[in-house]
């Protein structure tokens, strides 16, 4: 779905963007999204829109304080290093993955609770679920943009994004900063999860597609680009979608990864890459 | 006020301070010269906890600054103008002064008394960092770092590539932070312009401080700027 798909890019995109850390964990954040999600809705017997609505705030907020354990232990203590901090998700995606295969297991379960939240329009042939899905993340993305634009961390963190020396020379602590979007990026892909659990079911190895499928948009968007990220998430979901729909999800990911192929030969910075947020 | 002993520098194994010492006083201009590669960026970053200082001490008002990170070290009052001026491109005007100001939470009154220093940049507030002028640039640069109201200041060849008009400009912004009390530590490669700002002049050489001295003193030896910086005066 388009409209998580740019959540799960924008988490991405945000990360290597101030920070220059590409996060091949980034998929497994949005699995844990998925499995805590799950969790969470479980715990209330009963009710299930409530069930969901804690499953929406509760399981960022774990998958947000994992993030920041890991920038704290491994990251950090990388120095934020470009390539060691690739190998180092590398070990955080098997690592999680792990994780969930243990105490979650691995059937994929339906999220059965969350489900039961559907709203129906019967005079819609369109599930309603997917219509919330649509506004609530629309919203998510309206709300970082502001975030980043308008708000005075928005300012800090793009300062940092330009230029950390100089930020740390006004004062800016660039640890902090980068803590925190880390952390915000991982919660991004973990609200994502949590919307489309109603719809697909949560799986330890759910993390793989929107991982690829998030690069393909980072990288058609520009990198750390904030409107080129979801400009090419809603195309790419959308032709993705549609294409699987009516040809075969393998023709959808081979047209996507020559999509790729050919932004990186001819325009490298990406459609959207020259403009910032 | 500031104080520097004996400081060690390095890049990687390069040793680039050699047990620098230095001290610089409230309401005076302390000018460093030296050639290209002396070190005396390296020292300025040093000071600002951008390069970590491996022996020796910098001491600010009592409080240790070689330890510092550098956002600590510009919280406690040292501004930075650095070498190439480094501004947010992308940023504007406007937000490149906000961050000035958020280092140590000052507001509009301390951004309008920059302002007022600099009135072209007041017009423009909200272009980008990246398309002002370079005179307006290194106008912006210096404005950023009032921003933070700073008891020490540290500018690194501001003058760099400026017509004489606005040298003058930038000479009495600093001789008026001079009066306030501000210690202002300045690198400069036009001998001109440093004979005519600084109280005192401390040759930089090979990463060591070696004379220092009144800048009366200097203006009679042309043989020291012959031998430090290889101009005469
Ligand atoms: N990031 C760095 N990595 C390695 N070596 C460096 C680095 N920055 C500076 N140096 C080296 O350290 C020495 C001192 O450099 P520094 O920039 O402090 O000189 P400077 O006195 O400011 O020169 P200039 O007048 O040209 O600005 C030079 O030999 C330079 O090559
Ligand atoms: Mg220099």
């Amino acid at each position: 779905m388009a409209a998580v798909l740019a959540l799960t890019a924008l988490g991405l995109s945000l990360v290597f963007g101030v920070m220059r850390v590409v996060n091949v964990a980034h998929g497994e954040f949005f699995m844990l999204g998925a499995v805590l999600a799950w969790w969470f809705a479980n715990l209330v017997v009963g009710n299930p829109a409530l069930g969901f609505l804690i499953a929406l705030v509760g399981s960022p907020l774990v998958v947000g304080a994992l993030a920041l354990v890991a920038d704290r232990l491994v990251l950090k203590r990388l120095d934020y290093n470009p390539e060691a901090t690739i190998v180092a998700t590398i070990g955080m995606l098997y690592i999680l993955q792990q994780l969930a295969l243990t105490f979650y297991g691995p059937d994929a379960r339906p999220v059965v609770a969350p489900i039961s939240f559907r709203v129906q329009f019967p005079w819609f042939g369109y599930s309603g679920y997917k219509l919330v899905v649509v506004a609530a993340s629309a919203i998510v993305l309206l709300g970082v943009w502001v975030l980043l634009a308008r708000t005075k961390i928005g300012l800090i963190m793009r300062a940092t994004q330009y230029d950390r020396e100089t930020a740390q020379a006004f004062g800016i602590r660039v640890d902090r900063v980068y803590a925190g979007v880390f952390a915000l990026g991982a919660m991004l892909a973990a609200v994502a999860a949590v919307l489309i659990v109603p719809i697909q079911q949560a799986y330890y190895l759910m993390g793989q597609d929107p991982l690829l499928l998030s690069f393909i948009v980072v990288i058609v968007g520009g990198l750390g680009s904030l409107r080129g990220t979801v400009v090419a998430a809603i195309f790419i979901g959308m032709s993705d979608g549609i294409i699987s729909v009516f040809f075969s999800p393998t023709l959808a990911k081979i047209l996507a990864t020559l999509l790729v192929a050919m932004v990186l030969v001819y325009r490298p910075q990406g459609l959207f890459g020259a403009r910032d947020t | 006020m500031l104080t520097i002993q004996n400081i060690d520098c390095f890049y990687g194994d390069v040793q680039v301070l050699r047990s620098l010492s230095l001290e610089a006083h409230g309401g005076e201009v302390l000018c460093l010269l030296g050639r290209n590669g002396a070190g005396k960026t390296t020292l300025l970053k040093a000071i600002m906890g951008l390069v970590r200082v491996r022996a020796g001490t910098i001491i600010f008002d009592g409080q240790a600054l070689h330890n510092l990170p550098a956002s600590e070290v510009a919280r406690s009052g040292v501004g930075y103008v650095p070498q190439g001026r480094r501004l947010f491109a992308e940023l504007t005007v406007a937000e490149n002064l906000e961050i000035g100001l958020m280092t140590r939470g000052h507001g509009v009154e301390t951004r309008d008394r920059a302002l007022a220093l600099f009135p072209a940049l007041g017009e423009r507030l909200r272009q980008r960092a990246g398309t002002l002028s370079g005179g307006e640039q290194q106008m912006l640069a210096m404005a950023r770092a009032l921003c933070l109201e700073p008891t020490v200041l540290l500018l690194d060849e501001p003058m760099e590539g400026l017509m004489p008009a606005m040298i003058s400009r930038i000479r009495e912004v600093v001789v008026g932070l001079k009066e306030a009390g501000v210690a202002t530590i300045l690198v400069e490669q036009r001998v001109d312009a440093v004979l005519s700002i600084a109280d005192r002049v401390s040759f930089i050489e090979n990463g060591r401080s070696r004379e220092t001295m009144r800048v009366e003193e200097v203006r009679e030896r042309p043989d020291l700027l012959q031998h430090y910086v290889g101009v005469g005066a």
